[in-house]
C-alpha cells in the first residue's frame, strides 16, 4: 500500500489505493512508530475512508493498532446530515475513558501505607470477569441513569458538586435515549455499577516523575504541583451495559443497512445513515451507555475517596482528592468543525482517541477554558502515563483529537508466553510498584513490554503539536481486573 | 478464509476429541481471535462454547453445578453463531455463569436454531481462575464456511 509523507510525521494513503475509499487515510506518526504499525491499521484505516458522509481524512494517531473495524486510534468524522454512524467506529466499550484525581499527598507519605492502600482500593473496587457493584439500582434508577450520567451520582451521594465541572461535558451528554436500549442492556449492566472490569482497565496510583513536570503553569491550574505529588489514574468505561448496546446495534446495522444502499469493506463498519430511524435509536442508546460509563467512574472516584480516607485517617478533602479531568476515548459525538472554510455539523468518531479541545473551546470549565482541555494518556502498568492538554492545532487538524495509550505491539498471547502474571507481580514489586489483580493471566498480558513505547507517543503529539506536555506520571501501585 | 494458521498449540475440547480451536496470534492485537473446527455445526457450535470459556476462566476451577438449556434461533448460520456466542457472554454478566461443558445441536435451514444442554457453574472469586472478560464478538473477518471434512469458523472477541 502506497503510503507517503506528507509533512514531518504526517503519513497519506491516497483514495487511489483502494476502491471505494472517498477521502485519503492519514496517520500521524514518526518514522519509527510507522514502521511499527501492523498490518492491520493501515487496511482499517482505508476501509473506514469508503464510509458515506466521511470528510477530510479518515484519521490514526500515533498509538495506533489493529483494532475490529476502525483502528484503535482511529478518528472519523461524518456530515451529520449525509453521513453515517458506525458501531464500529466507537467500539463495545461505549465511554471507555481515563479519569485522573489529584491529592495533596506525597510518595514519601503514601509508601509506608501503600500495600494498605492497594488492598482497601481492591476491596472497594470490584474487578474481573464476574464483578459486582455495590450499587444496586431499580429500573427507574438506572433510566435516570442514562439521563443524568455522573449527576445522578450527586443524587446518592456519590461525589462533590465541583466534580461535574471536570468531566467531559459535565458528566452527561445530551441526547440519552432509555427507550432505545434493550432489556438485555439493562439486565446486563444493572449490578456493575461502580466496577472495574478486566483487560486493560486499571485504577492506578501514580506520582509525578522525577522532572516530570514540564509545564508548571499549565500544572497549576491543574492542580498538579510537582515530582512526588500523588495521582490517581483511573481506566474503564461502561461495562456490560455498554457492551451490549454496542451487540445490540452492530447486528441490526448489520442487516439493515443493505436497505440504505450501503456495504462496507468489513462486516464490523456495518452503519447506518445517521438521520435514519436506527442511526438516531443507536445514538441515543450509544449516549445512555456514555453516561452510564460517566456514573460508574463517579462511583469508582467515590470509594477511592473512602479508601483513601479510611488508610490515612482524614477527610478526602482534606487530602485534595479532587478531579483534574474525566475524558471519554470510545465515542461518537455531534461536533462543529471547520471543513474547507465551511462550519459543519459533524459526527465525530473517536475509537481509542481522545477529546483535546484547544484553548478558548466553550465545552471547557472556566477555569480551564485558557489552557485548554486537559488529556489524559494511559501508558503500561510499567512505565507510566501522560497528562497533556488540548491544542488550537488539533481543532484544525484531526477535529480536536488525540492519541489515548501507548498502543499494543504484541498479542495477548505472545505476552503470556514471555512472562508469568505472578512473576511479573514479584518483578514489580521489587521494583517499588504494588499490583493487585483478579487474573494473574490477565496481569501478563498488560506486560509493559507489550506496549509501544509512550514517550515516543507524546512526543509526536508534541512534535505536530496535536497536544501538548504537562507532566509525566509514574506508576507505585494499582489494581486491574 | 486467510491465515488459518494461527501461533497457538491447537486445543481440544474437553469431553469432545473432535473440535478444535486456536488463538491466532497475527490477529487483532488487542482482542482475541479465535479459529474454529468442527466435525459437524453440533461439534462447531460446542467448540464455540469450549472456546470461549477457556478464554474467561480455567474450565477446570468451575464447579459443575448448573445445568441450563439454552436456546438460540437466527436466520442465517453465521448470525446463529453470532448469536450463540452473544448469548453466552451476556450470561456471564447477568448470571455470572460460565459454561464449561455443552451439548448442542443445530438444526433448521434458514432460520437455524441452536439447542444446548449447558453445564458449568458460577464465577466463584474464590475458586475461579479468571482469564480475559470478554465484552462482545466482533464481525471483523467473520465467518462459517464448510469445508472438507466439516466446518470452519472465526471470530474475533472484543476482550
Amino acid at each position: 500500500m502506497k503510503v507517503t509523507r506528507i509533512a514531518e510525521c504526517v503519513w497519506e494513503v491516497p483514495p487511489t489505493e483502494k476502491t471505494g475509499m472517498r477521502v485519503p487515510a492519514r496517520l500521524y506518526a514518526s518514522d519509527a512508530l510507522l514502521a511499527q504499525l501492523d498490518r492491520g491499521v493501515f487496511e482499517q484505516v482505508t476501509n473506514v475512508a469508503c464510509l458515506p458522509g466521511i470528510v477530510r481524512a479518515a484519521l490514526c494517531m500515533p498509538d495506533g493498532h489493529w483494532g475490529y473495524g476502525f483502528p484503535i486510534g482511529g478518528v472519523a468524522a461524518f456530515r451529520a446530515d449525509t453521513g453515517v454512524i458506525s458501531p464500529g467506529g466507537i467500539g463495545f466499550d461505549i465511554n471507555c475513558g481515563m479519569r485522573l484525581l489529584r491529592s495533596n499527598l506525597t510518595e514519601a507519605e503514601v509508601r509506608p501505607r501503600l500495600r494498605q492502600l492497594i488492598d482497601a482500593l481492591f476491596a472497594a473496587v470490584p474487578a474481573g470477569v464476574g464483578a459486582r457493584g455495590f450499587v444496586h439500582l431499580t429500573a427507574a434508577e438506572f433510566r435516570r441513569v442514562m439521563v443524568e450520567g455522573a449527576g445522578w451520582c450527586l443524587t446518592r451521594g456519590y461525589g462533590w458538586p465541583e466534580d461535574l465541572d471536570r468531566i467531559e461535558g459535565g458528566g452527561c451528554l445530551p441526547g440519552a435515549a432509555p427507550d432505545a436500549v434493550s432489556e438485555r442492556a439493562v439486565s446486563r449492566g444493572t449490578d456493575q455499577l461502580g466496577t472495574l472490569g478486566s483487560g486493560n482497565h486499571y485504577l492506578e496510583v501514580q506520582v509525578v516523575a522525577p522532572g516530570g513536570l514540564h509545564d508548571p503553569r499549565a500544572g497549576t491550574v491543574l492542580g498538579v504541583e510537582g515530582p512526588g505529588q500523588v495521582l490517581l489514574m483511573l481506566h474503564c468505561g461502561s461495562r456490560g451495559f455498554g457492551h451490549q448496546i454496542g451487540t445490540d446495534y452492530l447486528r441490526l446495522f448489520d442487516q439493515v443497512m443493505r436497505r440504505y444502499g450501503i456495504s462496507v469493506p468489513d462486516r464490523e463498519l456495518a452503519c447506518a445513515p445517521f438521520r435514519s430511524p436506527e442511526g438516531q435509536a443507536y445514538f441515543g442508546a450509544m449516549t445512555a451507555a456514555a453516561n452510564a460509563a460517566f456514573a460508574n467512574r463517579q462511583v469508582i472516584t467515590h470509594r477511592v475517596r473512602e479508601a483513601f480516607g479510611a488508610v490515612f485517617g482524614r477527610d478526602p478533602r482534606e487530602l485534595g482528592l479532587t478531579v483534574v479531568y474525566d475524558v471519554c476515548h470510545n465515542t461518537a459525538k455531534v461536533e462543529r468543525h471547520a471543513v474547507d472554510g465551511q462550519l459543519l455539523e459533524l459526527v465525530v468518531h473517536r475509537k481509542g482517541a481522545t477529546r483535546a479541545f484547544g484553548p478558548g473551546a466553550p465545552d471547557l470549565p472556566e477555569a480551564y477554558r485558557e489552557l485548554g482541555q486537559p488529556v489524559i494518556i494511559g501508558g503500561s502498568m510499567e512505565t507510566g502515563s501522560a497528562l497533556l492538554v488540548g491544542t488550537s492545532a488539533a481543532m484544525a487538524e484531526t477535529f480536536g483529537s488525540t492519541a489515548h495509550g501507548a498502543g499494543r505491539t504484541m498479542s495477548r498471547g505472545e505476552a503470556k508466553r514471555r512472562t508469568r502474571g505472578e512473576t511479573l507481580l514479584k518483578d514489580m514489586e521489587a521494583r517499588g510498584i504494588l499490583v493487585r489483580a483478579a487474573s494473574s493471566s490477565g496481569v501478563a498480558e498488560e506486560a509493559g513490554f507489550a506496549y509501544k513505547d509512550l514517550a515516543s507517543v507524546v512526543e509526536v503529539l508534541d512534535r505536530l503539536g496535536l497536544s501538548r506536555r504537562v507532566a509525566s506520571l509514574v506508576p507505585i501501585g494499582g489494581i486491574k481486573g | 478464509m486467510d491465515g488459518l494458521a494461527g501461533g497457538c498449540p491447537r486445543a481440544v475440547c474437553p469431553g469432545n476429541e473432535v473440535g478444535h480451536y486456536t488463538f491466532l496470534e497475527d490477529v487483532a492485537l488487542a482482542d482475541c481471535a479465535i479459529e474454529l473446527e468442527g466435525r459437524d455445526l453440533d461439534d462447531l457450535f460446542e467448540t464455540a462454547a469450549a472456546a470461549l470459556a477457556a478464554l474467561m476462566v480455567e474450565p477446570a476451577t468451575v464447579s459443575q453445578t448448573v445445568e441450563r438449556t439454552l436456546t438460540v434461533t437466527a436466520p442465517e448460520l453465521d448470525l446463529l453463531l453470532y448469536d450463540w456466542l452473544s448469548e453466552l457472554i451476556y450470561r456471564k454478566d447477568r448470571d455470572r455463569e460460565v459454561f464449561t461443558r455443552v451439548q448442542a445441536r443445530v438444526t433448521g435451514a434458514g432460520p437455524f436454531q441452536v439447542r444446548a444442554e449447558a453445564r458449568g457453574g458460577p464465577i466463584d472469586p474464590a475458586r475461579t481462575l479468571l482469564g480475559a472478560d470478554p465484552k462482545a464478538v466482533t464481525l471483523h473477518q467473520f465467518a462459517v464456511v464448510r469445508v472438507n471434512g466439516g466446518w470452519r469458523a472465526r471470530v474475533v472477541i472484543d476482550v
